[in-house]
């Protein structure tokens, strides 16, 4: 009876070792293709990766060498364009979501954020085709801008929100019993306090649509010369590695290799600095 | 007299600065917010608006036999959809099948059972693989995942499952398991991480009592973390779907794009998002890009609905936690 007791009682242990096993399998499963895909953007990409690729434009079908500089740049500009339009109504928004308000409307307001959040990027690219491309006929910079903008409102809109309601109360009476306002506490008081925890979201968005290929494929389109006329078809790094990716040449298939690796490293050190930035922010209050 | 002078001339001050403040910045900046605010709403009224008009004569040419034919053919003029909302079903399941055990146990993992230092390390290079552009997945997927895929693991496949008509037929390497395989890398980070979320709030007294009762580590979150949890975890589960289900770049990369049906997941497919990626700057007749939009409508009204769905799981498990700052 004992020994049976006992024997039940090793086979548990073992049970649970055994699970525990399987479990840490499946967290280097989930995290092995980050180490496989990282690993070869290296080997592709970093060979490709020169002086040339970061100052030149691509050079024409079938000649060598080249580089994605007007990809670069024109992604940094829609980046500006649709920042100029997201950061402002999203953060504001998210304001309203967390000083103002009663909760039935705001429940609503962040249910309908989430289900925003949740829609595929794809159809933002065709809803903005319908509203700029095809009533201004031709695509465009502003649509492409527009695009990552509509995709980035909802993002920021519930960082901002999640982080101005950490900001403790008392700041916000201490300032309104001195008679301050209550824009101006909100402003200079509340999202001073957070603004750290906002511009986490404000990057964290940015890294995300700067990433985005599907909203610009029939908006910004792309373009292989310099193009600094927001109203006219413009280049994004995204857009030029699918395009080199899915094209039958193979200097353009390292071209696409170095493109990705320059876009993962962007993208990487945007979450980098959010990290720091985050860092400090468990250790003091907000 | 010289102090009552003062205190005179304080209480002016006093006043002067008690004075109410004019409210007119207040409610210009209520107002301001608020209308940023009612941009959510906006947004989705737009995109319902846009789709909707973009693919009316469309959806009158069509009707329901849009959804229910699988003839696509531009030149002819014949758009049916089924096809498309085969693959985007049958590739979201494929992706399904792997993520979800991947996904829950690596949660469970996280939160129950690894090391308390691994925990933080890990957390962070999921976010990270989340953060990868689907553009980039794709490109590994085309020149190094599909390659193995069609060398090593189709074959394998074909060798001890050829006799079910799933694993049947030529290997080419696009096609509907690669698409599966690159949504379910895809949505791995988003379950896992939801997931994760909903583990860590299990009250701590469900693992207290299992482990009173004598129960390994395994068998307390098995009973008392895993199945307290059921609820939210499915919500997980049908978020990971809302994303599978819109997944474009990688997926247009890998999976093919042929417009067929097919029981094999060797051969190629063809999904929602991914016609419209491809075909929608060479809709060259308006009845085309008529069709094109109502695809883009029949993707936004399915992640709409699994959205929804998928938030009213996952409400009803975190309103408790959030508060309101100001009542």
């Amino acid at each position: 009876m004992h020994s049976r007791g006992s024997d039940n009682h090793v086979w548990r242990k073992i049970k649970s070792a055994l699970a525990a096993g399987i479990a840490f399998l499946s967290a280097l499963l989930v995290i092995a293709p980050l180490g496989l895909v990282f690993f070869h953007l290296l080997v592709n990409g970093a060979g490709s990766v020169n002086w040339d690729f970061f100052t030149r434009l691509p050079a024409p079908v079938g000649a060598v060498g080249g580089g994605m500089v007007n990809a670069i740049v024109g992604s940094l500009e829609l980046l500006a364009l649709a920042g100029a339009i997201g950061i402002p109504v999203g953060v504001l928004g998210g304001v309203y979501l967390a000083e103002y308000g009663s909760a039935r409307i705001n429940a609503i307001l962040r249910f309908l954020a989430d289900v925003l959040n949740g829609i595929p990027s794809i159809i933002w690219g065709v809803v903005v085709y319908g509203l700029v491309v095809l009533r201004f006929k031709g695509f465009s910079g502003y649509a492409g801008g527009l695009a990552l903008a509509l995709i980035m409102i909802p993002l920021i809109l519930r960082t901002t929100e999640e982080v101005v309601l950490l900001v403790p109360n008392g700041y916000r009476e201490a300032a309104l019993a001195l008679g301050v306002s209550r824009w101006k506490t909100i402003v200079h008081i509340v999202m001073k306090t957070a603004s750290k925890g906002i511009i986490t979201g404000i990057l964290l968005a940015l890294a995300r649509v700067g990433g985005e290929t599907a909203p610009l494929l029939f908006t910004a389109f792309g373009n292989r010369f310099w193009n600094h006329d927001l109203s006219q078809p413009i280049a994004a790094l995204p857009l030029q590695i699918f395009t080199y990716a899915i094209s039958p040449y193979d200097d353009w298939h390292h071209q696409a290799w170095a493109g990705a690796l320059v876009l993962v490293t962007g993208v990487f050190c945007v979450n980098i600095i959010v990290r720091i930035l985050t860092r400090g922010r468990a250790a003091s209050v907000v | 007299m010289a102090m009552a002078a003062s205190i005179a001339v304080e209480g002016r001050c006093a006043q002067a600065r008690m004075a109410p403040p004019s409210r007119l910045g207040d409610k210009a900046f209520e107002w301001l917010t608020l209308a940023m605010a009612l941009v959510v709403v906006m947004l989705i009224i737009l995109i319902g608006w846009q789709l909707w008009q973009g693919s009316s004569v469309a959806i009158r040419k069509f009707g329901f036999h849009f959804l229910t034919t699988s003839m696509w053919d531009p030149v002819a003029e014949q758009f049916g959809a089924l096809p498309f909302i085969y693959g985007t079903l049958v590739s979201s399941l494929i992706a399904l099948l792997i993520a979800v055990p991947l996904s829950i146990a690596t949660a469970a993992y996280l939160t129950e059972l690894a090391p308390l230092w691994i925990r933080q390390p890990l957390v962070s290079l999921i976010e990270m693989l989340a953060a990868i552009p689907s553009v980039i997945l794709g490109l590994w997927g085309i020149f190094v995942m599909i390659p193995w895929l069609r060398d090593y693991l189709f074959p394998l496949l074909k060798r001890l499952f050829g006799w079910t008509p799933f694993f049947t037929g030529p290997i080419y390497g696009p096609s509907m398991l690669a698409g599966g395989i690159i949504i379910a890398i895809m949505i791995l980070p988003i379950i896992t991480s939801v997931s994760r979320e909903i583990l860590r709030s299990v009250p701590n007294l469900q693992r207290e009592a299992a482990y009173a009762l004598g129960a390994t580590r395994w068998e307390a979150t098995r009973i008392a973390v895993l199945s307290y949890a059921k609820k939210g975890l499915f919500g997980a589960v049908i978020l990971g779907l809302g994303r599978a289900l819109g997944e474009t770049m990688a997926v247009t990369m890998v999976i093919g794009n042929t417009p067929q049906i097919a029981l094999s997941v060797f051969k190629p497919g063809y999904t929602l998002a991914s016609v419209i990626a491809n075909e929608f700057t060479e809709a060259t007749t308006d009845i085309y890009l008529q069709a094109l939009f109502e695809i883009g409508l029949v993707l936004f009204g399915l992640t709409i609905l699994v959205n929804l769905f998928a938030q009213l799981l996952l409400r009803t498990i975190t309103t408790t936690s959030t508060t309101r700052a100001v009542q």
